[in-house]
């Protein structure tokens, strides 16, 4: 008999986030696969600042605040303080990939024994859909009314294919456009718990996500949006598995 | 036989179970909850209870369980 499909326990029953945000369905696959694995006592989550430090709205596991930026190397030092612990960081885009760029690849150099959560919707959410790093070529938003001009601003920035440069575990990028890739994308965060439980260290996770409210879309067509837009510049795939080398 | 139990109060009525069930058997119905959504409901008979919308639900709004 398969058995029940219920809420996970580390689940709170009301979330903060606006409907179709990716950020509470991560939420939900992170706390299922703590709990399927037994761990979810000794999970201790690092966030930082933006729509991401929503998360503890979802998963209520022990939690810590970093300064903005500032998870990775917080996570750190929650590694080594507690030794027993199974630590992630929780980040978007303008936490991992801008302000707090340094610290995500020094602690992927360092091959800091944490899973990293990284969600990629390609816009600084909580503060009202401005340009990051992250937005595509020609993405209008609130600080690009013309669309990105990447002659001027750079090119989309992948710190997933950067992370997977550093001596790292594993690294792959993984999407929420439907039921298969939210199912891949749970396969992907079992296994970069398994990488931490192993102790075989630095494991990153990039989950492109869709922001309904700024990319100014209807949810279901931002969803789409991810397969057909998105998913072309951000490759999916595993970009780095060290068991394979 | 599996029961799929809808918690109405969670639902933000976004629409991506509706858009991923494989037998169009959700659709937002016309009670609004608590949040002032139109909660998503099933039409049983359509329903093969295969937890897609369980999967995909970004608001833990379903659960499927064994009566």
């Amino acid at each position: 008999m398969a058995k029940d499909l219920l809420t996970p326990k580390l689940v709170s029953e009301l979330n903060r986030f606006c409907p179709g945000c990716g950020h509470g369905l991560i939420g939900k696959i992170i706390a299922q696969v703590l709990e399927e694995r037994g761990v979810e006592d000794r999970a201790i989550q690092v966030y930082a600042v933006g729509c991401s430090c929503l998360i503890s709205t979802v998963v209520q596991a022990d939690s810590i605040q970093a300064q903005h930026g500032r998870a990775p190397a917080v996570a750190s030092g929650v590694r080594r303080a507690r030794p027993d612990a199974v630590v992630y960081t929780y980040q978007g885009d303008g936490d991992a990939a801008a302000i707090g760029l340094s610290e995500s690849l020094y602690a992927a150099y360092r091959n800091e024994n944490y899973t990293a959560i990284f969600v990629n919707n390609g816009v600084f959410g909580m503060t009202g859909g401005q340009m990051a790093p992250t937005t595509l070529e020609g993405q209008k938003t609130a600080t690009s009314i013309y669309g990105r001009d990447t002659s001027v601003t750079g090119q989309p920035f992948k710190l997933a294919e950067l992370v997977a440069q550093m001596p790292v575990a594993y690294v792959e990028r993984c999407s929420l456009t439907d039921a298969k890739h939210i199912a891949q994308t749970k396969r992907a965060i079992g296994k970069a718990f398994d990488n931490q439980l192993a102790g075989k260290g630095y494991s990153f996770i990039e989950i492109l996500s869709p922001c309904p409210t700024n990319w100014k879309m209807e949810p279901v067509d931002a969803y789409k949006r991810l397969q057909d837009i998105v998913a072309g510049e951000y490759k999916l795939g595993v970009l780095k598995d060290s068991e394979e080398e | 036989m599996k029961k799929l139990v809808i918690y109405k109060n969670r639902c933000k009525a976004c629409g991506f179970c509706i858009d991923q069930c494989p037998k169009d058997a959700l659709s937002l119905g016309d009670e609004y909850n608590a949040s002032g959504y139109a909660a998503v409901t099933v039409d049983e008979d359509e329903c093969i209870r295969c937890g897609t919308c369980y999967r995909v639900c970004p608001d833990s709004v379903f659960e499927l369980i064994e009566e």
